[in-house]
């Protein structure tokens, strides 16, 4: 006689069951409160095959404006991602709990907390009502930016160093400024120049976008060829942003690769 | 004694770190003096947003039930929504953009560009364009948050599978077992964590893309607060502001919660 | 020509330090530190010995205040620093060099830019930033790091080094400030027997060469009698022998540390 084995190899994993079924469940949920329907996404399909067909092919004949656009995009990427990082690294620094007093260190994380919670299309809309429409609101609105990314991450990589270094330049008689120098900057300079070519990255998208609500650059231009069903300059715009895009990445894996030690 | 030199790079370092400030530099300098700005407009901004700021208190509270409440749940399932569907989307993607597992590098780069082409669109443009496709609303903005988390999601999970250890893959095909099951037990439990992660890094982000996209007419507290700018009531704008800020603050409590519990 | 003349430092107190009556209380009431006195003056290796928590690195932080002692004076070199504050104790912390248990390098750069910072409070800001250093403190960066064996190493980051060639380093840096006094805060206990030997020497040299005090906490014994011209014990947090180590007997050693198994 054969003893019974109860003993199973695979035990049911009821946390995982309940958190899929609970994912299934959420997603039927959001569709009905969504009005999400087949019948909107099917005709939705439809339009979007007229709407490409009518994009294709893209139309460059208006490249002299496309291009004043691009160069006014990459202008305010440019100046928002220098300001940005110079304005980072200090704010960066007095956000950091392990090397400052709290009487600068609350001011500080407020400050990027806030940036860092608003999109910046809000900044951009709040700017373009306090500088009127253009590329200055643009500038302001990514510097904001810049400061919520780069200064968030800066605080975290100078919270992780080993303050040894410090104590011993401390010990040394050092100034602060040179105690940062030797003893913090070594240990986060690299981290901090990956965050700052992000950012320069990411400034380029977001400048595209700016213009949407008036903030200067090719935005604008885009949301007007889409206003007038002008899809096939879209097109053109949308193929030129791509591009200058690819080309910001690539020259951020060039300075990356030139100051990584 | 003869005293030595010290040179803490080498000459072609030093040339490399040199040209890149200056090429910085210059297309610092050459950027401000093209870009039209007019200086009048910078200095009076200090002034303009005071007086944006005293229009906006207090924030009026009393228009939340009617006007804010539903359109910011709207926001949370728009994002929610999205993040799935780009998780769903970007799988097969990250899967044929890792080298190690698709090695035909015509398909990687095809979907590298894939992957590029969604990262360059902002999400707001891409709005735009599904809601010239399916009309304004919720649907228009949840393929939009879609579309654009493919590149996010689909280039660091390509990562992560480049990075797998190789070990089990090995001994799974030495073992003859068909891809579908290669895939489930040895990729898929060294890649989950890091999925897990960039999902809740992903969905992060979504909730504040969700907040704006109505501003182009695709769903969510976006379009309330469009209303409220274009009817110039600055006191709802607050309040929508505030509550976009709240929700964005407990997103990101109750990702961190998470990332400690699992990961 | 070396160069072990006293610049920069004032010159006319003798190297000296006068630590009295120094208590210090994290919790009120439960003093760590208490009424520690004691005299150093000139070329002399003093180590310090005592059992684990009871306060020698306090003391030794508390003369550099890095630590800030409850009461009691600390004088260096005829300098009273304990009230000091802002830029004067940054400056009177020239005096004072340290050489830590972990080394405290910084891992990412140079050995010789380790070894420059101990120039850093002497150097303006924004040529420490370009590493614009004056040729004669290169000069004796150079020659230090010659004076302590590692000369191959000069241009190599700090993190590619041993355990005892990153004390060394250390070593070279705290020298390199021209200290009135030089403190050393364990700096064997990270380090095989063998290399705790050659830095216990290195630190002596440099005190004889240059006449100045080196306070040594170390917790081996052996190692305390061997290179030390006087000894301290304290217990509890107060000083219970203060001799040379000849009369260092194991009813000392008793009193300090407890327990007799331990003693040869």
């Amino acid at each position: 006689m054969s003893a019974v084995n109860t003993r199973r190899a695979f035990k049911p994993n009821w946390l995982a069951r309940l958190g899929w079924l609970a994912v299934i469940g959420y997603c039927v949920l959001a569709f009905w409160s969504l009005d999400i329907t087949w019948d909107r996404f099917v005709i939705g399909l439809e339009n979007g095959a007229k709407f490409l067909g009518s994009m294709i092919p893209p139309n460059f004949e208006r490249w002299k404006l496309l291009l004043g656009n691009l160069l006014e995009t990459l202008e305010i990427a440019v100046i928002a991602s220098a300001f940005g990082v110079a304005f980072s690294l200090p704010i960066g620094l007095a956000a950091s709990r392990n090397l400052m007093p709290t009487w600068a260190t609350w001011p500080a994380r407020l400050l990027i907390a806030i940036c860092r919670s608003f999109h910046p299309v809000i900044f951009a809309i709040l700017f373009v009502k306090a500088v009127g429409f253009g590329p200055l609101a643009g500038i302001l609105t990514l510097i904001f930016a810049s400061i919520g990314f780069i200064g968030k991450l800066f605080a975290e990589a100078i919270e992780e160093i080993s303050l040894k270094p410090v104590e011993a330049c401390r010990a040394a008689g050092a100034p602060f400024m040179s105690v940062i120098l030797y003893a913090v900057l070594p240990q986060v300079l690299n981290r901090f120049i990956g965050f700052a070519t992000y950012q320069f990255d990411a400034n380029i998208r977001n400048s595209t976008m700016v213009g949407i609500v008036g903030a200067g650059g090719i935005g604008g231009t885009l949301f007007a060829a889409f206003q007038r069903f002008d899809y096939d300059f879209l097109a053109a715009i949308l193929i030129s942003i791509i591009i200058l895009v690819m080309l910001g990445e690539y020259l951020a894996s060039i300075v990356k690769a030139v100051f990584n030690d | 004694m003869t005293s030595r030199n010290w040179e803490r790079f080498t000459p072609a370092q030093r040339l490399a770190r040199f040209a890149i400030y200056l090429a910085a530099v210059i297309a610092l300098v050459v950027s401000m003096r093209t870009v039209q700005i007019v200086p009048e407009f910078l200095y009076d901004a200090p002034t303009q947003m005071a007086d944006m700021f005293t229009r906006m208190w207090p924030p009026d509270f009393a228009h939340y039930r009617e006007g804010v409440h539903l359109a910011l749940i709207e926001s949370m399932h728009i994002a929610g929504m999205g993040t799935i569907l780009a998780l769903v989307m970007s799988l097969p993607v990250a899967l044929l953009a890792a080298s190690n597992i698709t090695p035909i590098p015509a398909l990687n780069w095809f979907a590298r560009l894939i992957l590029v082409s969604s990262r360059s669109v902002n999400t707001l443009v891409w709005a735009i364009l599904f809601v010239a496709v399916f009309g304004p609303g919720s649907l228009a903005g949840t393929i939009a948050i879609g579309f654009r988390s493919i590149g996010f999601c689909g280039k660091l999970l390509g990562e992560a599978l480049e990075e797998c250890n190789k070990g089990p893959v090995e001994a799974l095909k030495a073992a003859g077992a068909p891809w579908p099951s290669i895939f489930l037990k040895a990729y898929w439990p060294q890649v989950s964590p890091a999925f897990w992660g960039i999902t809740l890094f992903r969905w992060d982000i979504n909730v504040r893309e969700s907040a704006v996209i109505g501003l182009v007419g695709a769903g969510g507290i976006g379009m309330a607060l469009d209303t409220a700018i274009a009817l110039f009531r600055w006191n709802q704008v607050a309040l929508i502001l505030l509550c976009i800020f709240a929700v964005v603050i407990v997103a990101e409590i109750v990702v961190t919660k998470i990332r400690q519990k699992i990961i | 020509m070396t160069s072990s003349s006293n610049n920069g430092n004032g010159g006319n107190a003798s190297r000296s330090l006068i630590v009295k009556d120094l208590v210090k209380a994290y919790v009120p009431g439960k003093p760590v530190l208490k009424n520690i006195s004691f005299e150093v003056r000139g070329c002399s290796t003093v180590a310090i010995i005592g059992p684990s928590g009871t306060g020698k690195s306090t003391l030794l932080r508390c003369i550099n205040r890095l630590i800030d002692p409850t009461s009691g004076t600390i004088t260096v070199a005829g300098h009273e620093i304990t009230r000091l504050s802002g830029k004067e104790l940054r400056l009177a912390r020239h005096h004072v060099g340290m050489v830590f248990q972990e080394f405290n390098l910084v891992e990412r750069l140079s050995v010789i830019e380790n070894v420059l910072c101990g120039r850093l409070g002497f150097v303006p800001v924004w040529r420490a930033w370009l590493r614009k250093f004056e040729q004669h403190d290169i000069d004796r960066a150079f020659e230090l790091i010659d004076m302590v064996g590692l000369t191959e190493f000069a241009t190599e980051r700090a993190d590619a080094l041993s355990g005892g060639q990153r004390q060394r380093v250390g070593i070279a840096r705290a020298v390199m400030q021209n200290p009135d006094v030089i403190m050393a805060d364990e700096p064997t206990s990270s380090l095989d027997p063998k290399t705790s030997v050659e830095i216990m020497g290195l630190l002596n040299d440099f005190s004889k060469a240059h006449d100045i005090p080196v306070l040594i906490n170390i917790h081996d014994v052996n190692l305390a009698k061997r290179f030390a011209d006087r000894v301290i014990g304290m217990s509890l947090g107060s000083i219970v022998f203060d001799g040379p180590p000849s009369e260092l007997t194991d009813d000392h050693l008793k009193q300090i540390y407890g327990g007799e198994d331990w003693l040869s």
